[in-house]
């Protein structure tokens, strides 16, 4: 199966990741290709079949509701690209 | 045209937990901007989720206290969209399979009727941070402090046809949640958001009309308002010939002014799958009997117990049982005074009218029910007048004496109830006002001669320096003057 | 030094005759001498690492030494380490200093072993060859003395040439689709991929969450035994961790294979498999019949599929968990953008490479609305067909072997022109990691002096009898002990 180039600018939109042309025609290649492996996915007859989400057959556990985290703002914003009075810096948000 | 207004709400409720869903970072509101973001909150690379089972708890509650399906088997999805206050880039909520399946709330309205409204499941996840507009440089702050704190998100069938029904709902549902005690129900903190979902038919109609949703609504007036402005908006529209386009609306309450979110909107498409950091929670009966065992009396099982315990009338009853503060206010107030139509009449009162006046909450009173209770128990035996008692009220707010007998003592509020005194008072006020006492005499129609009564109340109040006992007075000056 | 095993190392420092610090100091004289050759680490952490052997030579002197106290090993850079950058082999990652550790690197740290650093890999485990490092390729030590350039396999590929060029003992990999097995096998070392939910994903930076799963990699099954002992246990805070009793590994080594039961999945020495590769597999298993193993063919029928259905679950469930890696609260940011847009997009153009970009963007479009039915969905019940197929096998047999890889090592260059010729390289590990078995690749012999890996794959939870099939094997051969030139 193809993918078309809106298709890829499309998703590409939802990913975030900025492509020009010269990568989206790369791309039209590649994902093509890819898809066509995963093409072999539709022979498979999965009437009735479980989809299966991961591999053990266990149940979630649950944790209980105790504060074990501290403060540890000065480490973790160290390595942060851009801050100011404790808060992390973006680009503005419009609403 | 007549139309058909067609409401569905759908509530986000911050539970009140300790800890965030997935992780152990602290939920309590009002901390320095992310001193309560941890490794998972900031969804730092190789960090997981595990969850929270108090979130599981609170749901499995809110689930058995609107009649609601438990689901025994409940999954999270990933809900794929980036923002810079979502640090995972996607959140985890619950899609296919949530914790509360389908349910229902009775809600009482004005006309004294009451209606069913269905509500189509409730599921949990994760709150975001918040973006700070003020400017940083041409920049925005995020506080990811709030990132991670559990919500159930409630979603009701489009059950509601007026804006007071679906503000009626949204009032019983925080009257529920209080009540619960799975969520402080502060709204001016985020505690509780709406989003209304409004579409408009023909009356009679039976297919539903284009729906829009109008967004993160944080009070009831604003709903309410945001539901009249929609349903005026649309009636416009479809009384033009126009069609509605099915959107995301932004209410601006201050301005009365709603806006498109369309262009977010197209742009998305949330690829939602099962989360694989997380596996399927299974709810066994143990832990739904445990979760029963915690329900607290509920609203309208309250109600119906203030009726019968304090013969309270139906609204009275209603108002006082709605919230869980107010009715443990109210209960307080009844442990330490006799009459409960009398303290129901203060509450609602001067006492609402003040907490309204100052923006506090119940719990922020600076009286108590005790003081309340000792003020309503003053009045019922007469030893001050409802106008003393306001100033006994005054004093008690204003934190300037904390004893009711004290004040009354103080201010010299005691009321004059000794009869002989009343009497001769009384004697001498009709002695000084003869004309007038004739004119009572010569009246046949009862309602006037009741007003005219009054006109006597004032020279005895004075007569009295304000001490006399109204009530007495009225007796003697009824028997003096004959009926 | 260089030579000795892990159990051999832990002997010297038990005896005294070397400390923790004078064995660090030379292996990491070695290791800075040697890794030019083969770009092996991304980072050497020296000081981290003497600082650690002087606390081993503490706990080993305060009577409190385990076997790994003051032996020397690698982690492969997906794993979160306080203080030691931990790049993920990715320029969104260039810079970043994790301020916590991973489960499986506290882990190592409380047993007093000492870690030189952290080694090479595809970025973000997205790839075979260890070609797609933002730090460059890795170069197998095998081949290079005719002047070849091959690739030590991938994603794990920098453990897997450190291990084999003798620069440590014995490092750790992560395997999502064959990470650890494929490169082991490339590389002619031992490699496990445990049963998923063996070993703690925490601080383990996720590529596809429910496949992704932690093991060792070492010369021989023994050091690899010792890894799991350190690795392999429940994690509180890894909700799909399964708590379940950790054996010594160790203590079932030398049970006798007579009566194992070998299967040989007839689907994986189809064509794709080379002549000289199958032979010496073959040949292999021939050494297990020796040993008193009986041997059958079986069938999984669906393993075909096994290719086409990762290629869906792995990029879905990676174009979310990559999405995380947006420049705001860690890692690289793009230089002056010009609105949050801007922000987004140039940062994950610019920080991603290629491979990691062509994956996010097939996972995406595979959730995406009108194909998550004939993609994610279908690939979800293809996925339970080929975990039955591996249950059903494990009713007839204990163990099944098979070749790791369908040809040895490949000149670098080779197929990063095109990608479907690199998951290629994955066709008979990838199924594996869908049922979420443990699987092994051991030294099966050579082709054109390069070495190749003979598969063991068994039943969930089934890492004691893999490395005791293993170990065994190694008993009696040496492929296992023969070194690059």
């Amino acid at each position: 199966m193809s993918i078309s180039r809106e298709d890829i600018e499309k998703v590409a939109v939802l990913a975030r990741i900025k492509v020009d042309d010269e990568q989206v025609s790369a791309l039209e290649k590649d994902l093509g290709n890819i898809l066509d492996l995963v093409d072999q996915l539709s022979a498979a007859d999965t009437d009735s079949v479980e989809p299966m989400a991961h591999p053990l057959d266990a149940v979630q556990r649950l944790r209980p509701d105790v504060v074990t985290e501290i403060n540890q703002r000065e480490a973790f914003q160290a390595i942060a690209p851009a801050t100011e009075d404790g808060l992390y810096l973006v680009p503005k948000v419009i609403e | 045209m007549q139309w058909d207004i067609v409401i569905g709400l759908e509530i986000h409720v911050q539970l009140a937990t300790k800890t965030k869903i997935f992780s152990g970072s602290s939920t309590a509101f009002g901390a320095e901007p992310n001193t309560q973001a941890n490794a998972v909150d900031l969804a730092m690379p190789g960090t997981l989720p595990v969850p929270n089972e108090q979130a599981f708890r609170y749901a499995v509650m809110f689930g058995l206290a609107t009649n609601a399906e438990i689901g025994r088997r409940s999954m999270f999805e990933r809900k794929n969209y980036f923002y810079p206050d979502l640090p995972k880039g996607y959140q985890t909520t619950q899609l296919a399979q949530p914790i509360v399946g389908p349910g229902h709330v009775d809600i009482d309205l004005a006309d004294g009727t009451n209606k069913r409204v269905r509500i189509h499941h409730a599921h949990l996840e994760e709150d975001a941070g918040k973006s700070l507009h003020e400017d940083y440089h041409g920049m925005s702050g995020i506080d990811l402090n709030r990132a991670g704190t559990p919500l159930i998100e409630v979603v009701t069938e489009p059950d509601m046809n007026t804006a007071e029904e679906a503000v009626a709902f949204a009032k019983k549902l925080h009257s529920l949640v209080t009540s619960l005690g799975i969520c402080d129900g502060d709204m001016s903190q985020g505690s509780m958001r709406f989003d209304v979902n409004i579409s408009l038919k023909p009356k009679g109609s039976e297919t539903l009309g284009t729906r829009t949703e109008t967004k993160n609504l944080n009070s009831f007036r604003f709903m309410e308002q945001a539901i009249a402005h929609e349903v005026e908006r649309q009636m416009d529209i479809l009384e033009d010939g126009g069609t509605i386009i099915q959107e995301t609306r932004l209410y601006n309450g201050d301005r009365d002014e709603s806006r498109s979110m369309r262009s977010k909107e197209e742009a998305n498409d949330y690829r939602y799958f099962p989360c694989p950091d997380l596996l399927p929670v299974e709810i066994d009966d143990a832990f739904i009997e445990d979760a029963r065992a915690r329900l607290p009396e509920l609203p309208d099982a309250r109600k119906a117990r203030f009726k019968e315990q304090y013969g309270l009338n139906d609204y009275d009853a209603g108002v006082l049982s709605g919230d869980a503060k107010l009715s443990a206010f109210f209960e307080e107030t009844m442990a330490h005074g006799k009459d409960a139509k009398l303290a129901a009449n203060w509450i609602q009162g001067e006492f609402s009218a003040r907490l309204n006046a100052e923006e506090k909450s119940v719990a922020e009173s600076p009286i108590s029910g005790a003081q309340l209770g000792a003020l309503v128990t003053r009045i019922a035996d007469n030893t001050v007048s409802s106008a003393g008692a306001k100033k006994v009220f005054e004093a008690l707010w204003s934190g300037e004496n904390d004893n009711v007998d004290a004040i009354i003592d103080a201010k010299g509020l005691k009321q004059v109830s000794d009869t002989g005194a009343l009497e001769s008072m009384v004697d001498e006020v009709l002695a000084g006002m003869p004309d007038q006492v004739a004119q009572y005499q010569g009246e046949e129609d009862p309602k006037k001669r009741k007003k005219m009564l009054g006109g006597f109340m004032g020279p005895l109040m004075k007569a009295s320096k304000g001490q006399g006992n109204p009530k007495l007075f009225n007796e003697i000056l009824v028997r003096k003057l004959g009926d | 030094m260089h030579n000795k095993s892990v159990a051999e190392l832990s002997k010297e420092l038990e005896s005294g005759k070397i400390s923790s610090l004078e064995l660090t100091q030379q292996f990491l004289d070695r290791l800075k001498r040697e890794d030019g050759k083969y770009n092996s680490f991304i980072t050497i952490s020296d000081e981290q690492a003497l600082a650690e052997a002087e606390s081993a030579d503490e706990m080993r002197a305060a009577g409190k030494a385990t076997v790994w106290t003051g032996v020397p090993f690698a982690h492969k850079d997906i794993f979160c380490t306080n203080g030691v950058r931990t790049s993920c082999g990715s320029k969104m990652l260039e810079n970043f200093v994790p301020p916590y550790d991973a489960t499986v690197t506290e882990k190592f740290k409380a047993a007093g072993a000492v870690c030189l650093g952290k080694t090479n890999m595809d970025e973000f485990a997205m790839g075979s060859s260890n070609e797609s490092s933002f730090f460059g390729a890795v170069t197998n030590p095998w081949g290079l003395s005719n002047g070849e350039k091959r690739v030590p396999g991938g994603s794990s590929g920098g453990s897997a040439a450190a291990v084999a060029a003798r620069l440590v003992p014995a490092a750790t990999g992560t395997d999502t689709g064959g990470s650890i097995r494929q490169p082991a096998a490339l590389c002619g070392i031992t490699g496990l991929k445990p049963t998923y939910g063996r070993v703690s994903r925490y601080g383990m930076i996720a590529f596809a969450s429910s496949l992704d799963q932690g093991g060792p990699m070492a010369r021989s099954a023994e050091d690899a035994a010792l890894m799991m002992n350190v690795m392999a246990g429940f994690d509180p805070k890894d909700s799909t961790c399964i708590d379940r009793d950790v054996p010594d590994y160790t203590a079932t080594l030398n049970e006798p294979l007579k009566g194992l039961k070998i299967g040989l999945p007839k689907e994986y020495f189809s064509e794709q498999l080379s002549p000289a590769m199958e032979e010496q597999v073959r040949n292999a298993v021939r050494e297990y019949e020796k040993l008193g193993a009986t041997v059958k063919e079986v069938s999984l029928p669906n393993a075909k599929l096994a290719i086409a259905a990762y290629y869906v679950i792995a990029p879905a469930e990676a174009s979310a968990n990559l999405s995380r890696f947006d420049g705001v609260r860690y890692g690289y940011r793009c230089a002056d953008p010009k609105d949050l847009m801007d922000m987004y997009t140039r940062t994950r153009a610019e920080g991603f490479g290629n491979e990691v970009k062509r994956r996010i963007l097939v996972g995406s479009y595979a959730l995406s609305a009108g194909y998550f039915d004939a993609y994610y969905l279908k690939a979800q019940k293809v996925r339970r067909l080929i975990q039955q197929d591996f249950i059903n096998a494990f009713k007839e047999v204990d163990v099944l072997m098979s070749p790791v890889t369908p040809s040895p090592a490949f000149i670098q260059g080779e197929k990063t022109t095109d990608p479907v010729s690199m998951y290629l390289e994955d066709v008979f590990t990838i199924a594996i990691n869908l049922a979420g078995i443990p699987a092994m690749s051991v030294p099966a012999g050579f082709v054109d002096g390069l070495p190749v890996g003979l598969q063991i794959i068994g039943d969930y939870f089934s890492e004691a009898r893999l490395l005791n099939a293993a170990h065994q094997f190694q008993q009696v051969t040496d492929w296992h002990q023969r070194e690059p030139q």
